[in-house]
């Protein structure tokens, strides 16, 4: 057992300081926020106490909030998330760590059949985060990479929230963790200390509210919907079109991915009549799909161009280098499109 | 709950109980029992919208053991979650014929206003959290309540019922040792009624028996003859005192027999029927607790007689104006999926879009 200490590290101090801080350090300080606003928020999860974590999200949190408050569990995701559900239930907001996203499977059940139908069956709300590192780009290879949000975005009563930016991540794992309704919260492990997207944030509170979509560039030659990673991915792709084509591409950046805000996606594409969508998921039953339909029965009559996707293959994500950047969606894969689409 | 009448004549009554005690434990026991066989009738005239779930032969232990709970209505007592035949526990902590009849008929004013079934329902003031049909996953809810109880210094407890076949769940298996390394004060009662669904015991574990595992996780255990009502009272309320006294989990085994089908649909074929004859004869919950009551004097047939009545047409009522209650109105089904209001109607089926409107 660790001893608390009293004086909040400096880790958890750079926005206060005008300094910048990286996506990992964003949620950090997020989290940390909450629990000192409201004592009813507390931490479950394996390796999250002393040692902080498997990233070190939660570093120094033991430390300072004490054990009852940060809670090393055993490997136990059925385990601890029904935990938190029955702590939910008596009135507390537990935040959990699935210390990769992809054993978030293994409290599938938990999740789908009773957590998000509890205030629907008159159990009550369950104001829980279940957060966790997700995605690819780091050799992972295939159970500690994937991206699972598709298998829970068919689930009414989650909410799922991916966000791409530091700004976007404190302001949102604080919304988040406000909510009264079960939040999925995937944090990207390849954004979580890319120096690029360091940055100085509000020195006061702030939330970045979910629902709400973000144009991360303003364009109008074509619009990419897409969120996470693939932001940054379709980021690098707009600048070669924009340089190499004079193409103006919109990139809207989802954020959350449910419920989705739609009327951005249609704003946009009213705007471009034309869609790309990327995700780093794999292609059949993503979410790409569901956007894409969506448009198709809302604003077939303003495309100038069939609807395209980028996205991973259909297989599970592999470890070896060659394979990992065949497998997942890469810059120029959107270049490419981008091109077939603005042609069309 | 002090007794105002005589001190009981012959024996004493065991594990501090007064007469009252015993009298309101029969009468929720023979509440129980007579409000499944009134809806067994409203099942048979096609009343029931679904499955009908009976306990028939495992009152009594839903009931001696839910009765060891701190019981209150403020949201201050303790915390259980039932089974399907635990209907006898709910009963106990509160629980209204009224509801548990509504919530059969899928009634607009059933506690879960027709969005769930049966005797999956919840109320935190009375102290009880509906199950959901995935065996198992109670256990760590419970867990996570007790933890609760424990992070806030509260001396509640929590009880959790599991059948022998949803101890083969992970999840059971998962929220037993959470809740063991947590030393959270939780009571799981492991009912062997030695059926799971058509799954005998033996092919649903290696293990002699439940309270074996316990030593497996590091928890106390009690093997208890479940059909014993003051057995299971005595072993229900040693286990909440050791929870309470911040001893951490115990693990009780009720030895007990589903005398009925799985559901109503289920026809036990695969059951010797003298099996279930001989239970019924010679080891029914309620028969024997009112042999106890007699022979020691503690109630009389007169007294068991009345309640009996009494119990009948509360029942009679009860069901007559449940039937006049109004199924829920169709719209109700986006309402509560999220706490920011009902869900946007699915727009392509009501109301199909105009890509060209849009």
């Amino acid at each position: 057992m660790s001893t608390v200490v009293n004086e909040k590290p400096e880790a958890v101090r750079m926005s206060e300081q005008g300094k910048p801080v990286t996506l990992l350090e964003a949620i950090r300080e997020g989290i940390w926020e909450e629990m000192e606003r409201d004592e009813r928020v507390f931490l479950m999860g394996e390796d999250i106490g002393a040692y902080g974590g498997a990233f070190k999200v939660t570093e120094g949190m033991q430390q300072y909030f004490g054990a009852p408050r940060v809670i090393d569990t055993p490997i136990s995701e059925i385990g601890f998330t029904g935990a938190a559900a029955g702590a939910a239930h008596m009135g507390m907001r537990p935040v959990i760590e699935m210390q990769f996203i992809d054993f978030i499977s293994c409290a599938y059940d938990m999740i789908t059949n009773y957590v998000a139908t509890s205030r629907y069956r008159g159990s009550g709300p369950q104001p829980i985060v279940i957060r966790g590192p997700s995605g690819g780009y780091v050799r992972g290879g295939p159970f500690h990479s994937q991206n699972p949000e598709a298998a829970f975005f068919h689930t009414p009563g989650l909410k799922i929230v991916y966000p791409s930016t530091a700004r976007d991540a404190k302001g949102l794992i604080k919304a988040a963790i406000r909510d009264d309704d079960p939040v999925l919260f995937f944090e990207h492990k390849w954004l979580y200390r890319r120096p690029q997207l360091r940055e100085v944030l509000p020195a006061e509170d702030y939330i970045v509210p979910i629902g709400k979509a973000r144009t991360h560039r303003e364009g109008k030659d074509l619009t990419i919907v897409t969120y996470a990673a693939m932001v940054h991915k379709s980021e690098e792709a707009a600048e070669i079109l924009e340089k190499e084509d004079g193409l103006s591409v919109e990139i809207i950046d989802l954020r959350t991915l449910l419920p989705l805000d739609e009327d951005a996606i249609l704003e946009s594409v009213k705007k471009t009549n034309r869609l790309l969508v990327v995700h780093e998921d794999t292609r059949t039953g993503g979410i790409a799909g569901e956007i894409a339909m969506r448009v198709n029965e809302k604003a077939f009559e303003w495309l100038d161009a069939p609807i395209l996707r980028v996205t991973a293959l259909d297989a599970p994500i592999p470890y070896s280098p060659p394979l990992e950047d065949y497998f997942l969606p890469q810059t120029e894969d959107i270049v490419k499109a981008a091109r077939h689409l603005a042609n069309y | 709950m002090a007794s105002k009448t005589k001190s009981p004549p012959a024996a004493a009554i065991p594990h501090g109980l007064t007469r009252e005690q015993l009298l309101e434990m029969y009468r929720l026991v023979r509440l129980t029992r007579s409000l499944e066989e009134k809806l067994e009738n409203l099942f048979r005239q096609s009343k029931v919208v679904g499955g009908l779930f009976r306990s028939l032969g495992q009152e009594g232990e839903s009931v001696a053991s839910a009765y060891a709970l701190r019981r209150r209505t403020d949201g201050t007592g303790d915390m259980l979650s039932p089974l399907i035949r635990n209907l006898g526990s709910m009963i106990t902590v509160g629980a209204t014929p009224a509801e548990v009849v509504r919530q059969y008929m899928a009634k607009g004013d059933s506690p879960a206003r027709g969005k769930e079934l049966n005797i999956h329902f919840t109320d935190y003031q009375r102290g009880f959290i509906g199950q959901i049909s995935p065996l198992g996953d109670l256990v760590p809810v419970m867990a996570g309540v007790t933890l609760t109880f424990k992070q806030r210094g509260q001396d509640r407890v929590g009880m959790v019922y599991i059948g022998d076949g949803a101890t083969s769940t992970g999840a059971f298996h998962e929220g037993i040792n959470f809740a063991a390394v947590q030393r959270c004060p939780l009571v799981v009662i492991v009912e062997n009624n030695q059926w799971a669904y058509t799954t005998p015991t033996r092919l649903q574990t290696a293990a002699k028996s439940f309270v074996d595992k316990a030593p497996g996780y590091g928890v106390a255990a009690e093997k208890v003859d479940g059909n014993d009502m003051l057995a299971v009272y005595g072993a229900a309320k040693r286990a909440v005192d050791r929870a309470r006294a911040g001893e951490g989990v115990t693990l009780i085994e009720v030895m007990t027999y589903r005398r009925k089908g799985h559901a109503q649909h289920d026809n036990q074929s695969y059951v010797d029927p003298a099996e279930i004859d001989r239970w019924a004869a010679s080891n029914d919950p309620i028969d024997r607790f009112i042999v106890t009551l007699k022979e020691n004097e503690w109630a009389s047939a007169d007294e068991l007689r009345a309640i009996d009545e009494r119990i009948d047409a509360e029942l009679d009522a009860t069901i007559a104006e449940a039937e006049t209650s109004p199924l829920p109105e169709p719209e109700e089904a986006l309402t509560d999926v999220y706490a920011d209001g009902p869900v946007r109607a699915p727009w392509t089926r009501h109301t199909p879009a105009d890509p060209t409107q849009a």
